[in-house]
Protein backbone atom coordinates (compact mmCIF):
# COMPACT_ATOMS: atom_id res chain seq x y z
CA UNK A 1 0.00 0.00 0.00
CA UNK A 2 1.03 3.24 -0.74
CA UNK A 3 3.42 3.24 -3.82
CA UNK A 4 2.15 3.53 -7.49
CA UNK A 5 2.00 0.08 -9.09
CA UNK A 6 4.16 1.50 -12.30
CA UNK A 7 5.68 5.18 -13.05
CA UNK A 8 3.44 7.76 -13.89
CA UNK A 9 4.98 11.31 -15.88
CA UNK A 10 3.72 14.85 -16.80
CA UNK A 11 4.59 14.37 -20.75
CA UNK A 12 2.78 18.06 -21.18
CA UNK A 13 0.65 20.93 -19.66
CA UNK A 14 -0.74 23.93 -20.45
CA UNK A 15 -4.09 26.33 -19.44
CA UNK A 16 -6.10 29.07 -21.65
CA UNK A 17 -5.69 32.72 -20.29
CA UNK A 18 -7.82 33.26 -16.60
CA UNK A 19 -9.77 36.20 -16.64
CA UNK A 20 -13.29 37.42 -17.03
CA UNK A 21 -13.89 35.77 -20.07
CA UNK A 22 -18.05 35.16 -20.46
CA UNK A 23 -19.86 35.35 -22.53
CA UNK A 24 -16.47 35.77 -25.16
CA UNK A 25 -15.07 32.40 -23.39
CA UNK A 26 -17.38 29.70 -22.23
CA UNK A 27 -16.22 26.40 -20.60
CA UNK A 28 -15.71 24.34 -23.45
CA UNK A 29 -14.21 27.31 -25.47
CA UNK A 30 -11.85 27.42 -22.23
CA UNK A 31 -10.45 23.83 -22.45
CA UNK A 32 -9.77 23.92 -26.55
CA UNK A 33 -7.90 26.71 -25.87
CA UNK A 34 -6.35 24.88 -22.59
CA UNK A 35 -5.75 21.61 -24.60
CA UNK A 36 -4.30 23.76 -27.91
CA UNK A 37 -1.40 25.41 -25.25
CA UNK A 38 -0.66 22.23 -23.58
CA UNK A 39 -0.25 20.04 -27.04
CA UNK A 40 2.31 22.71 -27.65
CA UNK A 41 4.68 21.59 -24.69
CA UNK A 42 4.09 17.67 -25.46
CA UNK A 43 8.01 17.51 -27.91
CA UNK A 44 7.00 15.08 -30.02
CA UNK A 45 3.08 15.92 -30.51
CA UNK A 46 0.22 14.26 -29.30
CA UNK A 47 -2.89 13.25 -30.98
CA UNK A 48 -6.50 12.32 -29.89
CA UNK A 49 -5.75 8.55 -30.91
CA UNK A 50 -2.92 8.66 -28.44
CA UNK A 51 -5.05 9.28 -25.44
CA UNK A 52 -7.36 6.69 -23.44
CA UNK A 53 -9.07 8.93 -21.19
CA UNK A 54 -10.45 12.65 -20.28
CA UNK A 55 -10.28 13.19 -16.78
CA UNK A 56 -12.34 16.44 -15.91
CA UNK A 57 -12.00 18.45 -12.48
CA UNK A 58 -15.10 20.90 -12.28
CA UNK A 59 -16.68 22.19 -9.32
CA UNK A 60 -20.25 23.48 -10.07
CA UNK A 61 -21.07 24.14 -13.72
CA UNK A 62 -24.48 22.64 -12.73
CA UNK A 63 -25.02 25.61 -11.10
CA UNK A 64 -22.42 28.30 -12.57
CA UNK A 65 -23.64 27.20 -16.30
CA UNK A 66 -26.76 24.98 -16.03
CA UNK A 67 -24.90 22.56 -17.60
CA UNK A 68 -24.20 18.96 -15.36
CA UNK A 69 -22.00 15.70 -17.27
CA UNK A 70 -19.17 17.90 -18.01
CA UNK A 71 -16.68 14.82 -18.99
CA UNK A 72 -18.45 13.60 -21.85
CA UNK A 73 -18.90 17.18 -23.09
CA UNK A 74 -15.25 18.01 -22.69
CA UNK A 75 -14.24 14.95 -24.04
CA UNK A 76 -16.09 15.45 -26.87
CA UNK A 77 -14.43 19.07 -27.82
CA UNK A 78 -11.20 17.54 -27.98
CA UNK A 79 -11.91 14.30 -30.34
CA UNK A 80 -12.24 11.66 -27.10
CA UNK A 81 -15.26 9.89 -28.02
CA UNK A 82 -15.81 7.27 -26.78
CA UNK A 83 -13.22 7.27 -24.49
CA UNK A 84 -13.96 7.25 -20.84
CA UNK A 85 -14.97 10.76 -19.58
CA UNK A 86 -15.68 10.95 -15.84
CA UNK A 87 -15.67 13.98 -13.68
CA UNK A 88 -14.30 14.26 -10.18
CA UNK A 89 -15.38 16.99 -7.75
CA UNK A 90 -13.67 18.44 -4.80
CA UNK A 91 -14.61 21.70 -4.38
CA UNK A 92 -11.28 24.36 -5.43
CA UNK A 93 -9.83 20.89 -5.30
CA UNK A 94 -11.72 18.94 -8.00
CA UNK A 95 -8.72 19.35 -10.63
CA UNK A 96 -6.51 17.69 -8.41
CA UNK A 97 -8.22 15.25 -7.45
CA UNK A 98 -9.00 14.10 -11.29
CA UNK A 99 -5.02 14.93 -11.42
CA UNK A 100 -4.80 12.34 -8.73
CA UNK A 101 -7.23 9.84 -10.30
CA UNK A 102 -5.41 9.71 -13.44
CA UNK A 103 -2.61 9.19 -11.87
CA UNK A 104 -3.54 6.16 -9.92
CA UNK A 105 -5.48 4.67 -13.01
CA UNK A 106 -2.34 4.89 -15.21
CA UNK A 107 -0.66 3.10 -12.25
CA UNK A 108 -2.75 0.48 -11.83
CA UNK A 109 -2.64 -0.29 -15.51
CA UNK A 110 -5.70 0.45 -17.45
CA UNK A 111 -4.69 3.40 -18.92
CA UNK A 112 -1.62 4.22 -20.79
CA UNK A 113 -2.13 7.73 -21.18
CA UNK A 114 -4.81 10.50 -19.54
CA UNK A 115 -5.62 13.85 -20.53
CA UNK A 116 -6.89 15.54 -17.20
CA UNK A 117 -9.05 18.65 -17.70
CA UNK A 118 -9.78 21.86 -14.85
CA UNK A 119 -12.51 23.78 -16.16
CA UNK A 120 -14.76 26.48 -14.25
CA UNK A 121 -16.70 29.55 -15.78
CA UNK A 122 -17.71 31.76 -12.72
CA UNK A 123 -18.68 34.37 -14.33
CA UNK A 124 -21.64 33.41 -16.00
CA UNK A 125 -23.89 34.19 -13.08
CA UNK A 126 -24.34 37.49 -11.11
CA UNK A 127 -21.71 38.34 -7.62
CA UNK A 128 -24.15 37.16 -5.32
CA UNK A 129 -24.99 33.88 -6.95
CA UNK A 130 -20.94 33.28 -7.21
CA UNK A 131 -21.02 34.06 -3.60
CA UNK A 132 -24.32 31.58 -3.01
CA UNK A 133 -22.86 29.04 -5.01
CA UNK A 134 -19.31 28.92 -3.92
CA UNK A 135 -21.11 28.46 -0.51
CA UNK A 136 -22.29 25.24 -1.62
CA UNK A 137 -18.73 24.09 -0.70
CA UNK A 138 -19.21 24.80 2.96
CA UNK A 139 -22.08 23.41 5.43
CA UNK A 140 -25.13 23.83 3.64
CA UNK A 141 -27.42 23.36 6.80
CA UNK A 142 -25.07 24.66 9.99
CA UNK A 143 -22.44 26.82 8.49
CA UNK A 144 -24.41 29.20 6.15
CA UNK A 145 -27.48 30.09 8.01
CA UNK A 146 -25.00 31.41 10.53
CA UNK A 147 -23.93 34.02 7.85
CA UNK A 148 -20.42 31.56 6.68
CA UNK A 149 -19.49 33.01 3.82
CA UNK A 150 -16.45 32.40 1.95
CA UNK A 151 -14.13 34.99 2.79
CA UNK A 152 -15.65 34.60 6.33
CA UNK A 153 -15.03 31.25 7.26
CA UNK A 154 -11.18 31.70 6.53
CA UNK A 155 -11.64 34.67 8.56
CA UNK A 156 -12.21 32.73 11.25
CA UNK A 157 -9.41 30.78 10.52
CA UNK A 158 -7.65 33.60 10.92
CA UNK A 159 -8.75 35.35 13.98
CA UNK A 160 -7.81 32.11 15.69
CA UNK A 161 -4.30 31.77 14.13
CA UNK A 162 -3.73 35.73 14.99
CA UNK A 163 -4.77 34.81 18.22
CA UNK A 164 -3.13 31.95 18.75
CA UNK A 165 0.65 32.48 17.15
CA UNK A 166 0.80 36.81 16.89
CA UNK A 167 0.27 36.90 13.57
CA UNK A 168 -1.01 39.66 12.05
CA UNK A 169 -2.66 40.97 8.82
CA UNK A 170 0.56 42.61 7.81
CA UNK A 171 2.09 39.09 7.72
CA UNK A 172 -0.59 38.16 5.08
CA UNK A 173 -0.40 41.92 2.81
CA UNK A 174 3.34 40.59 2.27
CA UNK A 175 1.67 37.36 0.38
CA UNK A 176 -0.65 39.57 -1.40
CA UNK A 177 2.20 41.98 -2.29
CA UNK A 178 4.59 38.68 -3.30
CA UNK A 179 1.60 37.01 -5.28
CA UNK A 180 0.91 40.34 -7.01
CA UNK A 181 4.70 40.45 -8.52
CA UNK A 182 4.87 36.95 -9.15
CA UNK A 183 1.33 37.50 -11.45
CA UNK A 184 2.67 40.19 -12.95
CA UNK A 185 5.33 38.19 -14.94
CA UNK A 186 2.51 35.24 -15.99
CA UNK A 187 0.89 36.33 -19.30
CA UNK A 188 -1.98 33.83 -18.44
CA UNK A 189 -2.84 35.52 -14.99
CA UNK A 190 -5.84 37.28 -14.80
CA UNK A 191 -4.15 40.43 -13.01
CA UNK A 192 -0.64 40.93 -14.04
CA UNK A 193 0.05 44.26 -12.07
CA UNK A 194 2.10 44.35 -8.93
CA UNK A 195 0.60 46.54 -5.99
CA UNK A 196 2.63 48.76 -7.18
CA UNK A 197 1.60 49.73 -10.23
CA UNK A 198 -2.40 49.22 -9.36
CA UNK A 199 -0.84 52.30 -6.91
CA UNK A 200 0.59 54.05 -9.73
CA UNK A 201 -2.30 53.21 -11.49
CA UNK A 202 -4.99 54.38 -8.90
CA UNK A 203 -2.64 57.97 -8.64
CA UNK A 204 -2.16 58.81 -12.16
CA UNK A 205 -6.23 58.70 -12.52
CA UNK A 206 -6.43 61.30 -9.62
CA UNK A 207 -4.17 63.49 -11.23
CA UNK A 208 -5.82 63.24 -14.35
CA UNK A 209 -9.16 64.41 -12.72
CA UNK A 210 -7.70 67.03 -10.97
CA UNK A 211 -8.24 65.27 -7.63
CA UNK A 212 -6.24 65.24 -4.09
CA UNK A 213 -3.41 62.61 -4.53
CA UNK A 214 -3.22 60.14 -2.02
CA UNK A 215 -0.75 59.89 0.85
CA UNK A 216 0.75 56.13 1.06
CA UNK A 217 4.03 55.50 2.08
CA UNK A 218 4.51 51.93 0.19
CA UNK A 219 2.48 48.89 -0.63
CA UNK A 220 1.73 48.21 3.22
CA UNK A 221 -0.01 52.00 3.53
CA UNK A 222 -1.69 51.23 0.50
CA UNK A 223 -3.08 48.26 1.63
CA UNK A 224 -4.07 49.88 5.12
CA UNK A 225 -6.51 52.57 2.93
CA UNK A 226 -10.02 52.43 1.40
CA UNK A 227 -8.49 50.66 -1.33
CA UNK A 228 -7.96 47.45 0.23
CA UNK A 229 -11.53 47.47 2.13
CA UNK A 230 -12.81 45.09 4.73
CA UNK A 231 -14.68 41.99 3.45
CA UNK A 232 -14.50 39.76 6.58
CA UNK A 233 -12.35 41.08 9.47
CA UNK A 234 -9.36 40.36 9.14
CA UNK A 235 -9.38 39.64 5.75
CA UNK A 236 -9.65 42.83 2.80
CA UNK A 237 -10.30 42.97 -0.52
CA UNK A 238 -6.11 41.90 -1.62
CA UNK A 239 -6.47 38.94 1.05
CA UNK A 240 -9.05 37.36 -1.54
CA UNK A 241 -8.44 35.42 -4.72
CA UNK A 242 -10.39 36.18 -7.84
CA UNK A 243 -13.69 35.13 -9.26
CA UNK A 244 -12.11 34.06 -12.45
CA UNK A 245 -13.38 31.80 -15.73
CA UNK A 246 -10.27 29.59 -17.39
CA UNK A 247 -9.04 26.04 -17.93
CA UNK A 248 -6.07 23.66 -17.69
CA UNK A 249 -4.89 20.74 -19.18
CA UNK A 250 -2.16 18.27 -17.77
CA UNK A 251 -1.22 15.08 -20.48
CA UNK A 252 -0.13 11.96 -18.37
CA UNK A 253 1.20 8.85 -19.29
CA UNK A 254 3.10 5.59 -17.89
CA UNK A 255 6.71 5.34 -18.03
CA UNK A 256 7.13 3.20 -20.99
CA UNK A 257 4.48 5.10 -23.23
CA UNK A 258 6.09 8.53 -21.57
CA UNK A 259 9.01 8.43 -24.13
CA UNK A 260 7.37 8.27 -26.81
CA UNK A 261 6.66 11.69 -26.19
CA UNK A 262 9.34 13.90 -24.70
CA UNK A 263 13.19 12.45 -23.34
CA UNK A 264 12.14 14.58 -20.10
CA UNK A 265 8.79 13.78 -18.45
CA UNK A 266 8.37 15.55 -15.18
CA UNK A 267 7.71 12.42 -13.04
CA UNK A 268 5.17 11.92 -10.21
CA UNK A 269 7.03 10.84 -7.22
CA UNK A 270 4.24 11.11 -4.45
CA UNK A 271 0.63 11.74 -4.96
CA UNK A 272 -1.82 12.20 -1.73
CA UNK A 273 -5.21 13.43 -0.53
CA UNK A 274 -6.94 13.95 2.55
CA UNK A 275 -10.30 14.64 3.76
CA UNK A 276 -11.57 16.65 6.99
CA UNK A 277 -15.59 17.48 8.50
CA UNK A 278 -16.94 19.77 5.98
CA UNK A 279 -17.99 22.62 8.85
CA UNK A 280 -15.12 24.45 10.86
CA UNK A 281 -16.90 23.56 14.35
CA UNK A 282 -16.52 20.00 13.57
CA UNK A 283 -13.07 19.74 13.57
CA UNK A 284 -10.46 19.66 16.02
CA UNK A 285 -8.29 22.49 15.13
CA UNK A 286 -9.33 25.60 13.53
CA UNK A 287 -5.30 26.60 12.27
CA UNK A 288 -4.73 23.86 10.80
CA UNK A 289 -5.96 21.50 7.92
CA UNK A 290 -5.34 17.85 8.58
CA UNK A 291 -7.01 17.18 4.97
CA UNK A 292 -3.61 18.54 3.92
CA UNK A 293 -1.38 17.13 6.58
CA UNK A 294 -2.65 13.94 5.69
CA UNK A 295 -2.17 14.35 1.78
CA UNK A 296 1.15 15.70 2.79
CA UNK A 297 1.90 12.21 4.75
CA UNK A 298 0.64 10.39 1.79
CA UNK A 299 2.70 12.28 -0.61
CA UNK A 300 5.99 12.40 1.65
CA UNK A 301 5.91 8.64 2.09
CA UNK A 302 5.05 7.42 -1.43
CA UNK A 303 7.71 9.45 -2.59
CA UNK A 304 10.43 8.42 0.34
CA UNK A 305 11.12 12.41 0.53
CA UNK A 306 10.81 15.28 3.19
CA UNK A 307 9.23 19.15 3.21
CA UNK A 308 13.18 20.40 3.25
CA UNK A 309 13.67 18.52 -0.31
CA UNK A 310 10.79 20.45 -1.41
CA UNK A 311 12.69 23.59 -3.96
CA UNK A 312 9.55 25.01 -4.84
CA UNK A 313 5.90 24.80 -4.14
CA UNK A 314 2.68 26.15 -5.49
CA UNK A 315 -0.22 25.95 -2.69
CA UNK A 316 -3.37 27.32 -2.49
CA UNK A 317 -3.72 30.92 -1.87
CA UNK A 318 -7.78 31.08 -2.14
CA UNK A 319 -7.36 33.71 0.89
CA UNK A 320 -3.68 34.74 2.18
CA UNK A 321 -4.54 33.06 5.01
CA UNK A 322 -4.46 29.92 3.64
CA UNK A 323 -0.51 30.22 1.88
CA UNK A 324 0.42 30.90 5.37
CA UNK A 325 -1.38 27.94 6.52
CA UNK A 326 -0.19 25.65 4.02
CA UNK A 327 3.70 26.61 4.86
CA UNK A 328 3.01 25.16 8.38
CA UNK A 329 0.23 22.18 7.17
CA UNK A 330 3.48 21.33 4.78
CA UNK A 331 6.36 20.55 7.21
CA UNK A 332 8.11 24.05 5.49
CA UNK A 333 8.39 25.76 8.67
CA UNK A 334 7.09 24.97 12.44
CA UNK A 335 3.51 25.95 13.32
CA UNK A 336 3.29 29.41 14.22
CA UNK A 337 6.40 30.43 12.20
CA UNK A 338 5.57 30.69 8.94
CA UNK A 339 4.93 34.17 9.38
CA UNK A 340 8.65 35.07 10.26
CA UNK A 341 10.02 33.31 7.34
CA UNK A 342 7.11 35.27 4.73
CA UNK A 343 8.81 38.46 6.56
CA UNK A 344 12.35 37.81 5.31
CA UNK A 345 11.49 37.28 2.13
CA UNK A 346 11.99 33.85 2.16
CA UNK A 347 9.24 32.85 -0.07
CA UNK A 348 9.51 35.38 -3.08
CA UNK A 349 10.65 34.10 -6.51
CA UNK A 350 14.30 34.82 -5.41
CA UNK A 351 13.99 33.58 -1.68
CA UNK A 352 14.93 30.09 -0.18
CA UNK A 353 11.58 28.24 -1.14
CA UNK A 354 9.89 30.17 -3.88
CA UNK A 355 5.85 29.79 -3.15
CA UNK A 356 3.28 30.61 -6.11
CA UNK A 357 5.50 31.73 -8.85
CA UNK A 358 2.45 31.63 -11.03
CA UNK A 359 1.17 34.56 -9.25
CA UNK A 360 -1.07 31.86 -6.91
CA UNK A 361 -4.53 32.45 -6.83
CA UNK A 362 -4.97 36.07 -5.84
CA UNK A 363 -3.48 37.05 -8.88
CA UNK A 364 -3.33 34.31 -11.23
CA UNK A 365 -7.08 33.40 -10.64
CA UNK A 366 -9.16 31.04 -9.26
CA UNK A 367 -11.46 29.59 -11.90
CA UNK A 368 -12.07 26.72 -9.36
CA UNK A 369 -12.28 23.39 -11.08
CA UNK A 370 -9.45 24.54 -13.05
CA UNK A 371 -7.27 25.94 -10.19
CA UNK A 372 -5.81 22.06 -9.47
CA UNK A 373 -4.01 21.32 -12.97
CA UNK A 374 -2.97 24.88 -13.39
CA UNK A 375 -0.82 24.20 -10.38
CA UNK A 376 0.94 21.24 -12.02
CA UNK A 377 1.23 23.48 -15.20
CA UNK A 378 3.37 25.76 -12.94
CA UNK A 379 6.00 23.33 -11.64
CA UNK A 380 6.10 21.50 -15.53
CA UNK A 381 6.77 25.07 -16.67
CA UNK A 382 9.65 25.60 -13.90
CA UNK A 383 11.32 22.31 -13.93
CA UNK A 384 11.25 22.65 -17.72
CA UNK A 385 13.23 25.90 -16.97
CA UNK A 386 10.67 27.22 -19.32
CA UNK A 387 7.99 29.83 -17.39
CA UNK A 388 7.72 32.96 -19.08
CA UNK A 389 8.79 36.12 -18.16
CA UNK A 390 10.58 36.80 -15.32
CA UNK A 391 9.12 34.41 -13.11
CA UNK A 392 11.81 31.44 -13.87
CA UNK A 393 13.36 30.42 -10.65
CA UNK A 394 17.08 30.72 -11.33
CA UNK A 395 18.12 27.69 -10.23
CA UNK A 396 17.50 24.10 -11.09
CA UNK A 397 14.47 22.82 -9.64
CA UNK A 398 14.67 19.15 -9.65
CA UNK A 399 11.79 18.42 -6.54
CA UNK A 400 8.60 20.51 -6.54
CA UNK A 401 5.32 20.08 -4.67
CA UNK A 402 1.80 21.22 -5.12
CA UNK A 403 -0.97 21.70 -2.33
CA UNK A 404 -4.60 21.60 -4.21
CA UNK A 405 -7.36 22.45 -1.04
CA UNK A 406 -11.25 22.39 -1.06
CA UNK A 407 -13.30 24.61 0.44
CA UNK A 408 -12.17 25.61 3.68
CA UNK A 409 -10.45 22.51 3.69
CA UNK A 410 -12.31 19.78 3.76
CA UNK A 411 -10.17 18.38 0.76
CA UNK A 412 -6.80 18.44 0.43
CA UNK A 413 -4.26 17.06 -3.06
CA UNK A 414 -0.64 16.94 -2.70
CA UNK A 415 1.82 16.00 -5.35
CA UNK A 416 4.93 15.79 -5.27
CA UNK A 417 7.05 15.63 -8.45
CA UNK A 418 10.85 15.07 -9.45
CA UNK A 419 12.83 15.33 -12.73
CA UNK B 1 -36.99 15.94 25.85
CA UNK B 2 -38.12 12.41 24.00
CA UNK B 3 -35.83 9.81 24.21
CA UNK B 4 -37.66 7.83 21.31
CA UNK B 5 -36.97 10.67 18.59
CA UNK B 6 -34.76 9.70 16.14
CA UNK B 7 -31.62 10.96 15.89
CA UNK B 8 -32.19 13.15 12.69
CA UNK B 9 -31.46 16.83 11.31
CA UNK B 10 -34.84 17.71 10.97
CA UNK B 11 -35.60 16.86 14.83
CA UNK B 12 -32.64 18.86 15.75
CA UNK B 13 -34.10 21.74 13.38
CA UNK B 14 -37.19 21.58 14.95
CA UNK B 15 -35.63 21.77 18.16
CA UNK B 16 -33.80 24.96 17.46
CA UNK B 17 -36.92 26.65 16.01
CA UNK B 18 -38.44 25.68 19.92
CA UNK B 19 -35.50 27.24 21.05
CA UNK B 20 -33.43 24.16 22.70
CA UNK B 21 -30.14 23.68 21.15
CA UNK B 22 -29.81 19.64 21.54
CA UNK B 23 -26.82 17.41 21.09
CA UNK B 24 -26.31 13.49 21.13
CA UNK B 25 -24.05 11.88 23.64
CA UNK B 26 -22.58 8.21 23.07
CA UNK B 27 -24.20 5.85 25.84
CA UNK B 28 -20.55 3.88 25.67
CA UNK B 29 -17.93 6.53 25.39
CA UNK B 30 -19.77 9.58 26.40
CA UNK B 31 -18.56 11.83 23.25
CA UNK B 32 -21.11 14.43 22.45
CA UNK B 33 -21.84 16.01 19.21
CA UNK B 34 -23.99 19.19 18.13
CA UNK B 35 -25.32 18.85 15.91
CA UNK B 36 -26.32 15.40 16.86
CA UNK B 37 -25.34 12.53 15.18
CA UNK B 38 -27.00 8.68 15.40
CA UNK B 39 -23.47 6.83 14.67
CA UNK B 40 -20.66 7.87 17.08
CA UNK B 41 -17.47 8.70 15.37
CA UNK B 42 -15.61 7.78 18.22
CA UNK B 43 -16.16 4.23 18.97
CA UNK B 44 -18.77 2.98 15.99
CA UNK B 45 -21.64 2.76 18.54
CA UNK B 46 -24.76 3.78 17.55
CA UNK B 47 -26.11 4.03 21.33
CA UNK B 48 -26.77 7.32 21.18
CA UNK B 49 -29.04 9.82 23.12
CA UNK B 50 -30.76 12.92 23.17
CA UNK B 51 -28.89 16.02 25.42
CA UNK B 52 -29.85 19.82 25.96
CA UNK B 53 -26.68 21.63 26.29
CA UNK B 54 -26.52 24.29 28.88
CA UNK B 55 -25.84 27.17 25.85
CA UNK B 56 -23.06 28.16 27.54
CA UNK B 57 -19.11 28.49 25.53
CA UNK B 58 -16.73 30.52 24.87
CA UNK B 59 -15.82 32.31 21.47
CA UNK B 60 -13.09 29.88 19.21
CA UNK B 61 -12.81 32.29 15.99
CA UNK B 62 -15.21 34.91 14.46
CA UNK B 63 -15.17 37.37 11.32
CA UNK B 64 -17.25 40.65 11.23
CA UNK B 65 -18.70 40.51 7.55
CA UNK B 66 -19.53 43.08 5.48
CA UNK B 67 -19.76 41.17 2.40
CA UNK B 68 -22.72 38.87 3.75
CA UNK B 69 -25.14 35.87 2.49
CA UNK B 70 -28.29 36.87 0.46
CA UNK B 71 -30.61 36.17 3.93
CA UNK B 72 -27.97 38.83 5.69
CA UNK B 73 -28.38 41.00 2.92
CA UNK B 74 -32.16 41.37 2.70
CA UNK B 75 -32.08 41.38 6.66
CA UNK B 76 -30.15 45.05 5.88
CA UNK B 77 -26.37 43.68 6.73
CA UNK B 78 -23.87 45.35 5.15
CA UNK B 79 -20.41 46.98 4.55
CA UNK B 80 -21.19 50.12 6.74
CA UNK B 81 -23.28 47.51 8.66
CA UNK B 82 -21.36 43.94 9.03
CA UNK B 83 -22.52 41.38 11.30
CA UNK B 84 -19.97 38.57 13.34
CA UNK B 85 -19.92 34.84 11.98
CA UNK B 86 -18.81 32.94 15.25
CA UNK B 87 -17.15 29.46 15.91
CA UNK B 88 -18.57 28.92 19.53
CA UNK B 89 -16.73 26.08 21.41
CA UNK B 90 -19.60 24.65 24.54
CA UNK B 91 -18.82 23.88 27.79
CA UNK B 92 -19.92 20.85 26.97
CA UNK B 93 -16.81 20.28 24.09
CA UNK B 94 -18.49 20.27 20.89
CA UNK B 95 -18.13 23.82 18.50
CA UNK B 96 -20.73 25.06 16.75
CA UNK B 97 -21.56 28.14 14.30
CA UNK B 98 -23.38 30.64 14.86
CA UNK B 99 -24.01 34.62 15.13
CA UNK B 100 -22.39 36.49 18.01
CA UNK B 101 -24.28 39.43 18.81
CA UNK B 102 -24.12 42.14 21.24
CA UNK B 103 -20.81 43.07 20.25
CA UNK B 104 -19.95 46.38 18.08
CA UNK B 105 -19.56 44.59 14.59
CA UNK B 106 -17.98 47.43 13.38
CA UNK B 107 -14.63 46.98 15.47
CA UNK B 108 -13.38 43.63 15.38
CA UNK B 109 -10.33 44.06 17.30
CA UNK B 110 -13.10 44.63 20.21
CA UNK B 111 -14.20 41.26 20.26
CA UNK B 112 -11.44 38.75 21.69
CA UNK B 113 -11.39 35.29 21.25
CA UNK B 114 -11.84 33.56 24.51
CA UNK B 115 -14.89 35.80 25.38
CA UNK B 116 -17.28 33.69 27.82
CA UNK B 117 -20.60 33.62 25.81
CA UNK B 118 -24.33 32.63 26.08
CA UNK B 119 -26.82 31.28 23.58
CA UNK B 120 -29.43 33.83 22.57
CA UNK B 121 -32.13 32.56 19.82
CA UNK B 122 -32.29 35.41 16.76
CA UNK B 123 -35.81 35.07 15.53
CA UNK B 124 -36.41 36.17 11.80
CA UNK B 125 -39.88 37.07 10.84
CA UNK B 126 -40.77 36.45 6.95
CA UNK B 127 -44.00 35.67 5.45
CA UNK B 128 -45.86 33.39 7.32
CA UNK B 129 -43.02 31.87 9.63
CA UNK B 130 -40.35 33.05 12.19
CA UNK B 131 -36.94 31.52 11.23
CA UNK B 132 -34.64 30.80 14.26
CA UNK B 133 -31.01 31.12 13.97
CA UNK B 134 -28.19 30.11 16.77
CA UNK B 135 -27.23 33.16 18.24
CA UNK B 136 -24.76 33.98 21.07
CA UNK B 137 -23.94 37.27 23.57
CA UNK B 138 -20.97 37.67 26.01
CA UNK B 139 -21.64 36.88 29.02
Amino acid sequence: MGKLARKVGIIGAGMSKFGRHFPIKRNPDLWVDAWLDAIKRVDNGIEPKDVDACYVGNYSSDLFNHQGHLGPQMANLVGLSPKPAPRMEGACASSGVAFRQAILAIASGAHDVIVVCGVECMNEVSTTLVTDTLATASDNLFEYPAGATFPGLYAAIASAHFNKYGTTHDDLKRIAIKNHENGKENPYAQMQRSIQDLMARKVSKLESEGKDLPDWKDEMDYLNSSSNPMIASPLRLFDCSLVTDGASCVFLAAEDVAKNFTDTPIWISGTGQGSAALSLHDREDLMSFIAAKEAARQAYDMAGLRPKDMQIAEVHDCFTIAELIALEDLGFYEKGKAAEAIRNGETKRDGSLPINTSGGLKSKGHPVGATGAAMAVEVFKQMRGIAERDRQVKFDVERALTHNLGGSGATCVVTIYEK
Amino acid sequence: MSEEKEITIQNYLEYVNSKKLMGSKCKKCSATYVPPRKLCTKCNSTDLEWVEMSGMGKLAAYSCIGVGTSFMVDKGYSMKKPYCFSVIELDEGPMISGQLIGVDESKPESISIGTQVKLSFIETELTGETRVDLGFEPI
